[in-house]
């Protein structure tokens, strides 16, 4: 099922700060890109503005494969733990990717019990409004 | 008027909880109550659980005598809010019982305040949601 | 009280770290936050995987688990918080017990606001939909009275003080008139080479009267670090450790962040006087050891009730005592705010004002007190305070 949103209340905005900007400008332009640090080459998400290994402040956006496997997953069925916005239930998943990192999104188009941990997924990217993309994941072929 | 409004922007409204909300009735109904202790005596204003003297719970909301003394004022010449015409003046008047209360005087110029000025409290019904205490220089 | 008398002279601030000041830093808070962390552990020539500790400020947008996540602390065994305008040397004192209690060998302490760009992720209300106590005062019994800003909050106590004493509003020049003078030798503050005089006071426009422009400080993007530690292992590393000799924070009956005017006298800063009882005390310094302070000079009438407070002078001499700068100037008796402190370096809540300390125990001011051994510093006049001294010995 794809996910069904109300018009009435709008999903929150993703905080966009000088820190994270790269990844949500690449969003937006359809591409995955996680950061990396310029001086020892480490892949991490969430971004941050130091890199914690070398403590380094030079950062870049390195693209992804999209590629990765389902790493833990819920599926959200009550109303009042849920986000009013979205119509339940909706799957929300840790998706594993093949650089290493993890990433927290939703199953673009999946049934509960097609999904399961270790499931191979693929990045694709839903324009949701004019002002809003976001990043989202679907079965593939491993 | 020391103090002038914007009325295309609401003034704050007070938070009336349960601890306040007898100063408030009091507004409501032109009079001016604060908080005494009902063990020793005390006038506690701003209003709070405990009487800050003797620790009692035991409280009244008890009408003041609404007179006073100016002891301290500041005058914004810029407004911090738009609800509130710049410039204007505050007060921080001393009641007769003892305790304080920021306020607005009404029907002064800035140049004419004074600390020591007697007042007495006068009701202003800004509107239907909102009555402030006020002051006027005492006759 | 125990623990606090076994801790005098048991602890050391052993590395600073501080930003430029600006008016936009063109980064978030926490970059400026691990930026400065780093700087202060360079300075101490510690790495972050010797990091155990941190205190931060409660209002502060970088949470620990965002500074130990970008710089790689594995293993935080001690954190904590202080609030108020008061934080800063309570912060300091949060450390100290950690470190002399065995909590942690090295904590960092730090600070990181854009008060100026306005590049915040805390809006400046608390916006939670819950109000704390503290809101409920402002939103209750002030905010309908157009009684809304802490310019205003503060001008309230000056207007009574100058009641109390017979001060005229200009006698409070020769405050912001030094902290410039100061600052103006500073390169890292935002006013360096631009010191003011007292005409320049004197024309400076009215905000809340009596409090002119000058009088207030300006919001500025910046960030300060510290790290504390045992004076055991201060002795190891490489800088002059700046020994933490006496530490105290306070809140008395009635005590509300600027919101004085409940009791009297407004200006007498109770919370101030009796960390200063404290801090003496547990020194065991004189007044006259004191070789420089720096004190909270968020608004400049706050200097000379300071004084008074901590005892430097009595009750009502404190603007006598300023008068014309040259007692409070480098160089006078009691050279006060030597970087420039917030009206003349720039406003990081009085973080910079121990960083300052810690350069003239090290002899590296850009207003070098001769042979400072002895240093005090004041946070938070007008609400909870607290208060250090800092010798270098």
């Amino acid at each position: 099922m794809v996910m069904e949103y109300s018009p009435a209340i709008p999903l929150l905005r993703p905080l966009v700060t000088l820190d994270n900007r790269g990844f949500w400008d690449a969003i937006k332009q359809h591409k995955l890109v996680f950061q990396k640090c310029k001086d020892c080459g480490l892949l991490i998400h969430r971004p941050r503005p130091m890199c914690p290994r070398c403590n380094s402040q030079e950062m870049e956006w390195a693209p992804s494969t999209g590629r990765g496997r389902i790493y833990t997953w819920v599926n959200f069925v009550y109303a009042n733990a849920a986000y009013p916005g979205i119509k339940i239930p909706y799957l929300v998943v840790v998706v594993e990717m093949e650089e290493g990192v993890r990433i927290l999104s939703n199953m673009y188009d999946a049934k509960r019990e097609d999904i399961y941990i270790g499931m191979p997924v693929e990045v694709v990217f839903d324009d949701i409004a004019d002002d809003l993309t976001l990043p989202k994941f679907k079965r593939r072929e491993a | 008027m020391s103090i002038t409004y914007d009325k295309t922007h609401p003034i704050p409204m007070p938070p009336i909880l349960w601890d306040n909300k007898g100063f408030w009735d009091g507004v409501a109904k032109h009079e001016l109550v604060f908080q005494k202790c009902k063990e020793c005596g005390n006038w506690v204003h701003p209003p709070r659980p405990f009487c800050p003297k003797c620790r009692s719970l035991e409280k009244e909301w008890a009408r003041s005598s609404g007179k006073g003394t100016v002891y301290s004022w500041v005058t914004y010449r810029e407004s911090p809010h738009p609800a509130f015409k710049a410039p204007y003046s505050v007060v921080l008047v001393e009641l007769k019982e003892g305790m304080r209360l920021v306020s607005n005087l009404v029907d002064i110029k800035p140049e004419e305040i004074c600390i020591g000025m007697p007042v007495e409290v006068v009701f202003d019904d800004i509107s239907e949601s909102l009555i402030l205490p006020k002051f006027r220089k005492a006759v | 009280m125990t623990v606090m008398r076994s801790i005098k002279n048991k602890t050391a601030i052993v590395g600073i770290g501080m930003s430029k000041f600006s008016r936009d830093s063109q980064r978030t808070e926490l970059y400026l936050a691990c930026q400065t962390i780093k700087a202060a552990l360079d300075d101490a020539g510690l790495t972050p995987e010797d990091i155990d500790g941190l205190v931060k400020q409660t209002d502060d947008a970088s949470d620990e688990h965002a500074i130990t996540s970008s710089m790689g602390m594995g293993n935080l065994t001690y954190f904590g918080e202080c609030r108020w305008n008061g934080a800063p040397c309570a912060m300091v004192m949060r450390a100290a017990m950690g470190v002399a209690a065995g909590a942690a060998n090295y904590i960092v302490v730090y600070r990181a606001v854009n008060g100026a760009s306005k590049r915040r992720m805390i809006p400046s209300m608390r916006t939670s939909g819950q109000m704390s106590t503290s809101d409920l005062l402002q939103w209750t019994f002030h905010a309908p009275f157009g009684h809304m800003s802490e310019v205003g909050r503060v001008a309230m106590i000056v207007r009574r003080y100058m009641h109390e004493y017979n001060i005229k509003s200009d006698q409070f020049g020769c405050v912001p008139v030094v902290c410039r003078e100061h600052g103006a030798k500073n390169p890292n503050g935002m006013f360096y080479k631009k010191p003011v005089t007292i005409e320049d006071y004197r024309k400076s426009k009215m905000i809340v009267e009596p409090l002119r422009k000058l009088d207030c400080y300006e919001e500025a993007d910046a960030a300060v670090a510290l790290v504390v530690t045992t004076a055991e292992r201060a002795k190891d590393l490489k800088q002059r450790p700046a020994y933490v000799l006496g530490v105290s924070q306070n809140m008395v009956l009635e005590t509300e962040e600027l919101n004085t005017y409940y009791r009297s006298p407004v200006a007498a800063f109770s919370e101030m006087a009796q960390v200063g009882k404290k801090i003496f005390s547990m020194s065991g310094v004189a007044h006259k050891d004191i070789d420089c302070v720096q004190l909270d000079d968020s608004y400049g009438p706050f200097v000379p009730m300071q004084l008074e407070a901590l005892g430097f002078c009595k009750r009502g001499e404190g603007v006598d005592f300023c008068k014309g700068g040259d007692r409070i100037r480098s160089g006078g008796e009691l050279p006060l705010n030597t970087s420039g402190g917030s009206l003349g370096e720039g406003h990081i809540y009085g973080m910079n004002h121990i960083v300052e300390a810690v350069r003239q125990i090290r002899g590296i001011s850009t207003a070098q007190v001769k042979d400072a051994e002895l240093v005090l510093v004041a946070s938070g006049a007008g609400g909870p305070a607290s208060g250090l001294i800092l010798g270098g010995k």
